[in-house]
């Protein structure tokens, strides 16, 4: 489709798309924002957890409560190492009884398995390396649900945000549909079939279907920028190896009523102890775009932390980031420096997420 | 793309247009193109002293930041104050849309650099085509 493309932990991905399509990184957000986008996601990661034992497994490696799924209900959760630090964000789907569905990042992909298989070997469970199997395509903005019901007899006004059905789609049966994705708006992620042409002639169907609200393909380049609008960590950045559940901010997700679960105990053992950084969303007050490992100063000038992610934001037309300071530096109005090619530029810290797609 | 010819260009993608001892200068439509959705131009203050193959500012896209080199040596005279808040014009019109304006140090300078013609031919060459 004549996209820019870049190599992207071992795949070739479209960045944008082309200007003379109507694309471009600031044309698909606000496509996503207004209208439909449609990414092609496949280099995600799929591992299949099914078994007497799933739900146990996915307990022990998963910080954010399973129990609570009911069949056919998603929630977003981590897989954290021993230190409560982070192998990856997931998302895990209960597809039955005994079987559950975690959708992973694709640069850890081979990490993500082997942890998982490493970790669960202990329960009753099979653990399968789902992640060549299928095609994953996101249909996301408020209009992907009119967009995708064109091609599903599966009712989607019947799936609420984060929960799963079945349907057949572009004729094809029994397809995954998940009201799942990482954009901060409605949205769908289909699993389909992975050979070529099935792929790409289901790609065109819902083109053509989203035509009529403005669909556009999407890149990696406005995913990023939808994520990060909406305040979703992205794996190296917000999150890593390094950074515990509690700076990230993402203690919603950490059930600690649970008796167990890998990282548990150094999260229990961190709580007790102060914070040295937190995440916190910055917004440029002066001219000048604060970018991933710009560094952070203070009002005279001293670091004091450093950029996670950082772009324009195309729907606020504001220069965002997302940044780690200390906890004193955390409250909303507080003002600092980003320094942009030696030189400090305004900032203040404000509140995340920067944007929340209306309420219907 | 047929390149205008009534100026120099340059391999990092700059058009410099001499105009007796003054010269206006901006990116190519090639530029623009290849960095996409511009959202910030970084120019340098009215004074300032540029040095050929030098960077003298930033041009900055959604994604990236990109440098802006030279052309030639000389003094800022003007910069365009309409990019500080429509930068998207450099994408609508890169040859029309001017970025600076210099006195030249050495309007020998411009000999070494691209003709139109050589410079649509570089960017065939660079992009592999």
């Amino acid at each position: 489709m004549g996209a820019k493309m870049v190599e992207f932990n071992g795949w070739d991905m479209p960045v944008e798309y082309p200007a003379a399509i109507g694309c471009g990184i600031i044309n698909e957000h606000m496509a996503v924002r207004t209208g439909v986008g449609i990414f092609d996601v496949s280099h995600m990661g799929d591992i299949r957890l099914a078994g007497p034992q799933a739900l146990a497994a996915v307990q022990h490696i998963s910080m954010n409560d399973a129990s609570r799924l009911a069949v056919g209900q998603a929630q977003y959760s981590a897989l954290l190492y021993p230190q409560g630090t982070f192998v990856d964000d997931v998302i895990v789907h209960r597809l039955g009884e005994d079987e559950y569905l975690l959708v992973i990042n694709a640069g850890t992909r081979e990490k993500d398995f082997n942890w998982v298989r490493d970790n669960t070997r202990q329960f009753d469970c099979a653990v399968e390396n789902l992640s060549d199997d299928f095609t994953q395509i996101a249909i996301q903005g408020p209009k992907a649900v009119d967009t995708l019901q064109k091609l599903t007899d599966a009712d989607l006004s019947a799936v609420k945000f984060y929960w799963v059905t079945r349907g057949t789609v572009c004729g094809l049966k029994n397809i995954l549909i998940a009201r799942t994705g990482y954009t901060a708006e409605d949205g769908f992620e289909i699993y389909i079939p992975v050979d070529e042409a099935t792929s790409a002639r289901v790609w065109n169907e819902i083109l053509d279907a989203g035509k009529e609200f403005g669909a556009v393909p999407c890149g990696l380049g406005a995913r990023n920028t939808l994520r990060l609008e909406g305040k979703l960590p992205l794996y190296g950045h917000e999150i890593s190896d390094t950074i515990n559940v509690w700076e990230a901010g993402l203690e919603r997700f950490c059930k600690m009523e649970k008796p167990e679960f890998v990282g548990r105990a150094a999260l229990e053992k961190a709580k007790a102890t102060k914070l040295t950084r937190t995440l916190v969303g910055l917004e440029m007050t002066e001219r000048g775009i604060a970018r991933d490992g710009y560094k952070v100063l203070d009002a005279v000038g001293r670091e004091i932390g450093y950029v996670t992610s950082g772009s324009p934001a195309p729907f606020l037309k504001k220069n965002i980031a997302l940044a780690y300071v200390p906890p004193e530096f955390s409250p909303v109005g507080t003002a600092v420096k980003v320094e942009i090619r030696g030189q400090g530029v305004g900032a203040q810290v404000v509140p995340t997420p920067f944007y929340k797609r209306p309420k219907k | 793309m047929a390149y205008p010819t009534d100026r120099k260009y340059t391999k990092e993608h700059e058009w410099i247009q001499a105009n007796g001892n003054s010269a206006t200068i901006g990116i190519t439509d090639h530029a623009q193109e290849s960095l996409g959705d511009i959202v910030f131009v970084e120019l340098p203050k009215v004074g300032a002293e540029l040095a050929a193959g030098k960077t003298f500012g930033t041009v900055e896209s959604v994604k990236a930041v990109s440098d802006l080199y030279a052309p030639a040596s000389g003094t800022v005279t003007e910069t365009n104050a309409d990019l500080a808040t429509a930068p998207e014009k450099v994408n609508k019109d890169a040859h029309g849309s001017w970025m600076l304006k210099i006195t030249l140090k050495n309007a020998g300078e411009l000999d070494g650099l691209l003709s139109a013609a050589d410079y649509e031919k570089f960017v065939a060459e660079e992009s592999g085509h």
